[in-house]
């Protein structure tokens, strides 16, 4: 906290602003109101506000509508894929984001398997207080668990406010966990009150498609989604809610790609399981049928994983689950690579560096696709922008909300314009858009990122360095409240019974011929030692109190154990 | 004659089954009188039914029927073969014997001639029930095949002749799934191959198929062999068996190969669950179903989730649970239908038919409806303990019989659950009943009695698997007697490929026959269980339905409440690979799904330089990544390529190839950013 007083005071006092005769959109209710801010703060609201003093700046927002700004869940603006660092980089990528109306994005922090989580954070810290445009806060993408990491992610959600890690069940012998790693990791993520998220592919089987396909001599990037299919995403996003749900852990699904896979979301959902899932930017605008245009540059500047769905159906049933609120969180999944770095994998597609652009359309895309087609109302829209994503990592309500006392993260939308999104315009350095030539209605007018008008008449004028570091503390109540609640629920209880006196099987000399099998069922446990008490002898040696005294069979237990007596073990109770 | 009428028409009105008790003995014809058609209906049909000749005496149900009525204690139904078709009333009273309706064996007039009565048989006067369709007709039995079906067959003298008196006679069962040599720790279970078929034979399953479940790091030839040694020994009725596979290696495979290509194995169990022992990662159960597949065998899939098992354990352990309900907890229902899912994937990925052992929860069977729904080929395959009882035995206050249940995947203890499978199992969306009979004594469950991880697996049901089915199923009016044949026997004896020679009553067919009893009911109890485990599941249950008469071999084997088997009779039954039932449709896909890369121009534009760093392709060490050697094949250097290497390259056939050298500007961009 200390850090953020830092930040603001270095800003040029009284940066003040007025916002007048916009309608203030949340994601509960929308009303017309004017807003007042300083120093990055929300400080009135209402109407025919009183201002002390002059000399601050005018934002006309007559008939427009005033959304908090948005957030955006999933960029991945640091992090190198097979050695190369993104296209754009933290500055341009949260350039691009402001115009587009984001203020605020959750990048992910690779972390490289062997390296150490805080360093890696620490360097990505360092990186984005340089660059970022926007507040920033990080998600961790751990790639390979062991319980030795318990430590730093524990000194990472106390002491850093990062409260969200992220693991692979895909790229399988570089980042993928385990089911047993999933669920220990999510039981110290639980118990730290903190959010799973999870890339759902079954690398396993994605992996044996790519040798297959690679056999096949399919090496350009229609390989990748072949390779990729639907199902493979659809059976990982069902283990990873079991594994959740076994761990009773809250559970983020990553980049939402197609139907099946949103719907098991959804049935999990309605089971109750506490699931989220998150489509992004290109599944709701576009489908996977470009990964087969004759033009190489095209069909690779598609390729990203899960792979957009070649059924043309899917963007418009991801963009009804989202209205009805069965997928809570739209991002961008941001992560580009320009098409000579896409070349790398031009005569094997497995080699092509993922990721595709999305952070700059993503509010247009959900504008056109669900508000003006009457899928969503505003509200609905300002929720699954912003709203959603700040209260799941705990940024309510300082973020995702116009309130007083709320940073002052605005965007101001001008529904009735429209843009066409093509590579030439956009802000980022990459030469193929993958939403070319479509046409979104709904853009942002002015946009507001901590108090500073950042937007305004096509204009950008942001400084690098300006955004802040968005502190975010565990236990998002949002998701934790039930979760506790459940902790307390799920108990369970063994059965008190005497203890069993008939004869058994002696396998002492067997195990010896059998090493692995008492090693593989379970822990070695060492609690067979002290349970085995031979009731012959007990009565004598231990003459303190027993952990089943309190049992009423116990005290005709000694009476009724002879040596092969059949009789009592074979009675039903 | 108005008295019978009468009586006929009320019979009419009952409902099969549902209608309380039902009338025993000869009556049994006419009950099916719901479904038969109209009295006289086919009489003006001039249809050639020779071939079917029980369309004739279906003609004449009602009459016998009634003629049944007015000779009461007699019985008519048994006629020689010379008895003509229409108006026996005079002749039947000659045949009757003194007994009451009721299965009995005679031999015909005069010529007794005993060294051929296992030789020799005709069952008379009963309703032959097959899968497709129900008919009158006797059925003679010769050596051991089924040679004539049909109605006024001729048959030699001095035959055995059964009177099956109007009962069903339905195609022995086929129990799917038992483990009758399963070691645990090196002890066998309670019943072996010679108990274990004998309670077979007792609950009219005339064949089973066994698990040869071979340790890890076991030769699964040396194990295979071993176990038809005992049961070519011991079983008193027809088997196969089914290979476990431990573990996945090349020896593995060479031994696959020559079980399916020599030794007639056509179906092998993988394992999803015992972590560290059996169970195998999602990349090896890839390559087994691709290598089955193209041997074309069945996989069978043990679907439980191992990884969060052994966590789950752990857990419960920690707790202080040690006692069988531990099992149920570490094991709980979404694990089950987690690995069901998964297993249906991969078996779609490599267009590879599975088959799901054990379905005992209710979302593991609706996830393997649903998958059918969407065309994937999968069964599914229920056991008689979940069909019949649930989980709650499991936290019995006797250590005993809640140990007795302690079977994986457990018994759900959601008690709608064998309601639900019965329902599924009616509707086709689940084909075959198991019984995964592996039955351990309570001295050897007691092994894990302070620690609910080593109580050995399995329970009882062999002997109860068909009475339970019909008991469930049929007389709760969700079955008919045709999908109830079709789910004990004839499925089961279509996807392991012993159709029609098993699974039917068909000339030619084995003798495998049972004589159903519909109206028997028995009381389970594990005193009168033919069966050596001390403990049974269902004790105490009742059960409507039971054979009357098994005939194993065309040779009684069970009869009157006795089994008169013979150890050591039972044939190991070679199952040809590429069952039809289930690889049709998989030869078809795999035409019709063939990939096909895009042909485009060649890439010319700028690479982006990558240092190539080993560092990323480290293998992680965790249990469900295999550390092989599967880097992706390096990138050719196409400048270098065309001049050293000289001889045929893999991808010749790609057209793109040949333009390469030529369009490569250092700087040229023109082409990379135009959209196609």
């Amino acid at each position: 906290m200390a850090f953020q007083n830092k930040k603001s005071s270095a800003r040029p006092a009284g940066n003040r602003l007025l916002i007048k005769g916009g309608k203030v959109v949340n994601d509960d209710q929308s009303f017309y109101a004017d807003i007042y801010v300083e120093d990055g703060i929300i400080k009135q609201m209402g109407e025919s506000l009183l201002v002390p003093g002059g000399g601050f700046q005018t934002v006309e927002a007559y008939g427009q509508l005033v959304f908090p700004g948005g957030i955006d869940a999933n960029t991945s603006l640091f992090s190198p894929q097979r050695g190369q660092q993104p296209a754009d980089d933290l500055q341009r990528g949260t350039r691009a984001a402001l115009c587009g109306g984001t203020t605020t994005i959750l990048d992910h922090v690779l972390v490289e398997p062997g390296t150490s989580l805080l360093t890696a954070f620490q360097q990505w810290r360092d990186m984005a207080e340089q660059k970022a445009c926007c507040d920033f806060s990080a998600h961790l993408d751990i790639t390979r668990w062991h319980n030795g990491l318990t430590e730093e992610v524990e000194a990472l959600v106390k002491d850093q406010g990062v409260n969200s890690f992220l693991f692979f069940m895909s790229y399988k012998d570089r980042y993928q966990s385990s089911d047993s790693q999933l669920y220990e990791a999510f039981g110290v993520l639980r118990d730290l009150g903190a959010i799973a998220q999870v890339h759902a592919e079954n690398g396993d089987i994605i992996e044996e498609e790519q040798k297959k396909l690679l056999c096949l001599g399919i090496t350009g990037p229609e390989g990748h989604v072949l390779s990729h299919p639907e199902e493979v995403e659809t059976e990982a996003v069902y283990r990873a809610i079991t594994i959740a749900k076994q761990a009773n852990c809250p559970l983020y699904v990553t980049k939402v790609m197609s139907k099946s896979a949103a719907d098991i979301i959804a049935k999990a959902r309605k089971k109750g399981m506490v699931v989220y899932g998150e489509p992004i930017t290109a599944g709701l605008a576009t489908d996977g049928s470009h990964y087969w245009s004759k033009d190489w540059a095209t069909a690779a500047a598609f390729v990203m994983s899960p792979p957009l769905n070649p059924d043309p159906s899917t963007p418009q049933s991801l963009v009804s689950l989202l209205a009805c609120g069965d997928l809570q969180v739209t991002s961008s999944a941001q992560a580009s690579f320009s098409t000579a770095q896409k070349a790398v994998g031009k005569d094997d597609f497995t080699l092509i560096p993922e990721g595709a652009s999305g952070i700059e359309e993503r509010l247009s895309v959900v504008w056109d696709r669900g508000v003006c087609s009457g899928k969503m109302d505003e509200n609905e829209f300002v929720a699954v922008t912003s709203t959603n994503a700040a209260k799941l990592f705990n940024m309510y309500p300082r973020k995702g909300r116009i309130a007083v006392g709320s940073d002052a993260d605005l965007v101001v939308w001008n529904p009735k314009e429209s843009r066409t999104v093509s590579a030439k315009t956009h802000n980022l350095s990459l030469e193929v858009n993958i939403l070319e030539g479509l046409e979104f209605r709904g853009v942002p007018s002015v946009v507001i990122c901590g108090g500073r008008v950042v937007l305004q008449d096509g204009k950008l004028n942001v400084s690098e360095g300006s955004g802040r570091f968005v502190n975010r503390k565990a236990f998002p109540d949002t998701v934790y409240k039930r979760i506790r609640a459940r902790s307390k629920m799920a108990e369970a209880r063994g059965v008190p019974r005497g203890n069993y006196d008939g004869p058994v099987h002696d396998v002492i000399s067997m195990t010896k011929s059998v090493p692995p099998t008492p090693t593989t069922r379970g822990p070695p446990c060492p609690k067979t030692q002290t349970s085995l008490r031979n009731l012959h002898q007990s009565g004598f040696t231990l003459a303190g109190g027993q952990v089943d005294d309190h049992l009423p069979q116990r005290s005709s237990q000694r009476v009724m154990a002879p040596p092969g007596g059949c009789s009592s073990f074979s009675s039903l109770s | 004659m108005s008295d019978c009428r009468r009586q006929w028409n009320r019979e009419d009105e009952l409902p099969v089954y549902l209608a309380g008790p039902i009338p025993t003995g000869p009556n049994q014809r006419k009950t099916y009188g719901m479904f038969s058609s109209v009295e006289g209906a086919f009489e003006s049909k001039s249809i050639d039914f020779d071939n079917y000749a029980v369309g004739r005496k279906g003609i004449r149900t009602p009459r016998s029927g009634s003629r049944e009525r007015v000779l009461d204690a007699g019985d008519p139904v048994g006629k020689t073969s010379s008895e003509a078709r229409e108006g026996s009333l005079t002749n039947s009273p000659g045949d009757t014997d003194d007994q009451q309706a009721g299965v009995e064996v005679r031999y015909s007039s005069g010529k007794e001639s005993p060294n051929e009565e296992s030789e020799r048989l005709l069952i008379k006067g009963g309703r032959v029930v097959n899968d497709d369709q129900s008919l009158y007709a006797d059925v003679y039995i010769e050596n051991g095949l089924i040679k004539q079906v049909g109605e006024n067959l001729v048959v030699p003298g001095g035959v055995k002749v059964i009177e099956a008196n109007g009962r069903m006679v339905i195609p022995g069962g086929i129990d799917a799934n038992t483990c009758l040599m399963k070691p645990y720790l090196g002890t066998p279970p309670a019943d072996d191959f010679l108990q274990g078929t004998k309670a077979a034979l007792a609950g009219g399953t005339t064949m089973i198929i066994d698990h040869v479940t071979p340790e890890p790091g076991e030769s699964l030839l040396q194990a295979f062999e071993c176990w038809q040694e005992a049961a070519d020994k011991k079983a008193c009725c027809d088997y196969s068996l089914h290979v476990d596979i431990p573990q996945w290696d090349e020896n593995v495979k060479d031994e696959l190969e020559l079980l399916v290509q020599e030794k007639g194995i056509n179906s092998f169990q993988v394992y999803m669950a015992y972590k560290d022992t059996y169970q195998m990662t999602d990349s090896e159960l890839y390559e087994v179903f691709s290598f089955l597949k193209q041997l074309g065998a069945v996989v069978l899939v043990h679907a439980e989730n191992g990884d969060l098992i052994a966590q789950e354990q752990k857990k419960i352990l920690g707790m202080g649970i040690t006692g069988p309900e531990g099992h149920p907890l570490s094991r709980p229902e979404e694990l089950e239908a987690e690995a069901v899912f998964r297993a249906i994937t991969l078996g779609n990925r490599v267009n590879c038919p599975i088959y799901i052992t054990k379905v005992m929860s209710k979302s593991a069977a609706d996830t393997i409806a649903q998958a059918r729904r969407k065309g994937y080929i999968v069964f599914g395959e229920p056991i008689t303990a979940s069909l019949v009882t649930d989980g709650s035995h499991y936290w019995s206050k006797n250590w005993a019989k809640a140990a007795a249940y302690v079977t994986s995947p457990p018994l759900s203890p959601d008690p709608t659950t064998p309601d639900h499978l019965n329902t599924l199992l009616a509707c086709g969306d689940l084909q075959v009943v198991g019984s995964a009979h592996c039955a351990y004594s309570t001295s050897q469950k007691a092994i894990g009695k302070d620690d609910f991880t080593l109580i050995p697996e399995g329970t009882n049901g062999v002997e109860e698997r068909m009475g339970f089915v019909w008991d469930k199923a049929v007389a709760m009016g969700k079955m008919d007697e045709n999908q109830f044949v079709a789910v004990t026997s004839t499925n089961a004896a279509k996807i392991f490929n012993l159709y029609p020679r098993k699974g039917r009553i068909a000339v030619g067919s084995d003798a495998d026959i049972v004589i159903w009893d519909p109206n028997s009911t028995k009381t389970i109890t594990a005193k009168l269980q033919q069966s050596a485990s001390e403990y049974n599941i269902f004790e105490g249950m009742e059960c409507r339905g039971g054979p009357a008469l098994v005939l194993s071999h065309g040779r009684v084997v069970y009869e009157e409440g006795k089994v008169q088997a013979q150890q050591g009779t039972g044939r190991f039954i070679p199952r040809q690979h590429f069952p039809d039932y289930v690889y049709q449709r998989i030869k078809v896909r795999n035409q019709a799904k063939n990939q096909q890369g895009v042909i485009r121009g060649l890439y010319d534009g700028p690479v982006y330089d990558v240092v190539p760093t080993q560092t990323y392709i480290t293998p992680s060490p965790s249990a469900r990544t295999s550390p092989t050697s599967h880097q992706p094949p390096p990138i050719r250097n196409l400048h270098q390529s065309n001049f050293s290497l000289s001889g045929s390259q893999i991808d010749d056939i790609v057209p793109r190839r040949s333009g390469q050298r030529i369009v490569a500007p250092p700087g040229g961009r023109s082409n990379i950013t135009s959209l196609g």
